[in-house]
């Protein structure tokens, strides 16, 4: 089979992160100015999720939750097994839909919209299993995550002339800053299924860095990862809030990571949120101290 | 011993040789029987590509397709009205199927999609007999099924019609899929639902996309086959030459679809007239089969289809 844009001979040029490069240096883990509350800009919240409540049949899987995600910040959604993190974030990414409580993002209610249509509000997200398309070579996974910034010209597409041509390669450009910056040149062609789980997991956060998010929902980024690895996805998360100014939420449950990493950290158990602040606070926090030691449920 | 090993293997080829002619119109013979194949086993592709689901039905849609034109030229539409209405039929079962059966089985086991498309399947067959009667119709196209002599070969104008047709809605399709970004977007569905969905492809909208395609490459097929044979029942048997078809070019590719349909028609044709008197005949009945066997066993994604890649 072959792809059109394997094909195509004019790829743009590709030289580190272009006009970003000099930034790209010091966003490293380790040189992170401060943490806790630092990145964000105060004013309206980019994503408020305001006493939502999902139930599952007879299961409150979350209950009167609200969280507000505030703009250029790494929130971090944290809690022990069950405690309904992934149900929150397909909530907000409009997987599941709340049976009470709305859902804000950018000034706009949208409680009640389906997956593509909140993707195509500027929230992209990675799964908690990888869902790469598998089949697929990295390149082309990281295209179809520029599908939403693509027009269609159906003929013109078919005979690759004009604007079509045009908008391939300027999406093949943003592609390929993203597999610069992500470093994963080495493996552009290579099936996305053949890829061991930690650079797959790498892949999945660059399709969804491919379309450009406001917004990113990172389901468990570095489960199953070892150490080293944690430390380039810790890398590449702070690189991509630093640079891009791009709102991460993300669920983990390395606490050294989250500590390491997050502006801001919401806990939930239970389905009901028992703790928000900065890591610092949390640590010391006795609710959460509680949930994770097992202490008894009031 | 000496005698069979030379009626297997240089007698036919003495015999392709001495009469040339006549080899081309075996060949015309075979690319045009195999360009149907393709056209059949395309609707099985595109379904395939986008839900990863077989669609056991494809067979019967084709039938449904007929039924539905012959049924109104019958009751007195002319033929375009008949073909416009039968066209807004397909498209309105696809929309039917998208709601009635796959939105409520979203993510779930392919077998139970699969499953799901064997009950459609005898929903429409019994659908089609109910509106339309279970009695065999005729078709007529307007393109005699006769021979005619070009350059001194003997060709039939309603199988190179059906041929053609066949060639150029085969070009259509290969290149609407895997050009424009509609094709992007259907790799992407039918790899992964939830992730497809997270990047912001509707899968309602792909879904109807591609039962509507498959419904009218179901009218295209039933219209050539029913003419060549009649529209009835064993219409939609030629579902099962499909199946090797896809076999040999892989479920997911529609050059695939085309080469796979291309090499049944041709292989079977030679084979049946060629090889055929040796066995006493009938080898345009297995032939197929026996070459998707042999595929399984040694490149079971088919020539065109995506790696199968597992992790353990």
């Amino acid at each position: 089979m072959s792809d059109p844009e394997d094909s195509a001979g004019a790829r743009p040029s590709v030289g580190g992160m272009g006009a970003s490069d000099p930034e790209a240096r010091h966003g490293s883990a380790g040189a992170r100015p401060s943490v806790g509350g630092m990145g964000a800009i105060s004013g309206p919240p980019l994503l408020s999720v305001d006493d939502v409540s999902v139930r599952f049949g007879a299961l409150l899987a979350l209950s009167k939750v609200s969280v507000e995600v505030r703009r250029r910040e790494v929130l971090a959604i944290i809690g022990p097994n069950g405690a309904g993190k992934t149900t929150l974030l397909n909530v907000i990414s409009g997987f599941y839909h709340p049976y009470e409580g709305r859902i804000v993002f950018d000034g706009r209610d949208r409680t009640h919209l389906a997956p593509p249509d909140v993707a195509a509000l500027g929230i992209a997200r990675t799964f908690q299993n990888v869902a790469l398309f598998r089949g697929m070579s990295v390149l082309d996974n990281l295209m179809t995550g520029r599908l939403l910034k693509m027009r269609g010209h159906f003929l013109l597409d078919a005979v690759w002339w004009g604007p079509a041509k045009r908008q391939e390669l300027a999406n093949r450009a943003v592609v390929e800053r993203i597999i610069d910056f992500l470093e994963i040149q080495a493996i552009r062609k290579t099936p996305a299924g053949k890829l061991p789980y930690g650079l797959q997991k790498r892949v999945e956060l660059g399709r969804a860095l491919a379309a450009e998010p406001a917004l990113l929902l990172l389901d468990e980024p570095m489960a199953g990862m070892n150490v080293e690895e944690k430390e380039d996805m810790s890398r590449f998360i702070l690189d991509v809030n630093s640079e891009f100014g791009t709102t991460i939420a993300l669920i983990e449950h390395d606490m050294g990571v989250v500590m390491d990493i997050c502006d801001r950290v919401v806990v939930l158990d239970y389905g009901r949120k028992i703790a928000d602040g900065t890591p610092e606070h949390i640590r010391k926090d006795q609710a959460v101290l509680d949930a994770y030691l097992g202490a008894t449920h009031g | 011993m000496a005698s069979l090993l030379y009626a297997v293997f240089v007698g036919p080829f003495k015999d392709m040789a001495s009469s040339p002619g006549f080899l081309i119109e075996v060949l015309l013979g075979g690319i045009a029987t195999g360009l149907m194949y393709s056209l059949v086993a395309l609707g099985f592709v595109l379904i395939f590509k986008a839900s990863g689901v077989f669609n056991f039905a494809q067979g019967t849609m084709v039938l449904f397709a007929a039924l539905t034109l012959v049924g109104l030229i019958e009751k007195g539409a002319p033929v375009p009205i008949a073909l416009l209405l039968t066209m807004a039929v397909m498209i309105a079962l696809a929309l039917a199927i998208e709601r009635v059966v796959l939105r409520p089985l979203v993510n779930q086991e392919q077998i139970i999609l699969f499953m799901a498309t064997i009950g459609l399947n005898f929903f429409l067959e019994g659908f089609g007999e109910m509106l339309w009667g279970a009695n065999v119709k005729r078709l007529d196209v307007g393109i005699p099924d006769r021979s005619m002599m070009v350059a001194g070969i003997q060709v039939n104008q309603l199988e190179m019609s059906a041929a053609g047709t066949a060639a150029v809605l085969v070009a259509i399709l290969a290149v609407f899929f895997q050009r424009t970004r509609i094709g992007r977007a259907l790799r992407a569905v039918a790899d992964d639902h939830e992730a497809a969905l997270s990047i912001g492809i509707p899968l309602k909208t792909i879904w109807i996309i591609v039962w509507s395609v498959a419904g009218l490459v179901a009218i295209v097929a039933g219209i050539m086959w029913g003419a060549k044979s009649g529209v009835q029942f064993s219409l939609s048997l030629i579902a099962l030459k499909a199946l090797p078809v896809l076999i040999l070019g892989g479920f997911t590719s529609v050059p695939g679809a085309v080469v796979g349909g291309l090499i049944v028609g041709v292989g079977e044709k030679l084979g049946e007239v060629y090889w055929g008197p040796l066995v006493g005949g009938a080898i345009e009945n297995w032939f197929a089969y026996v070459v998707a066997l042999v595929f399984l066993l040694f490149r079971p994604q088919g020539l065109f289809g995506e790696r199968i890649i597992e992790r353990v």
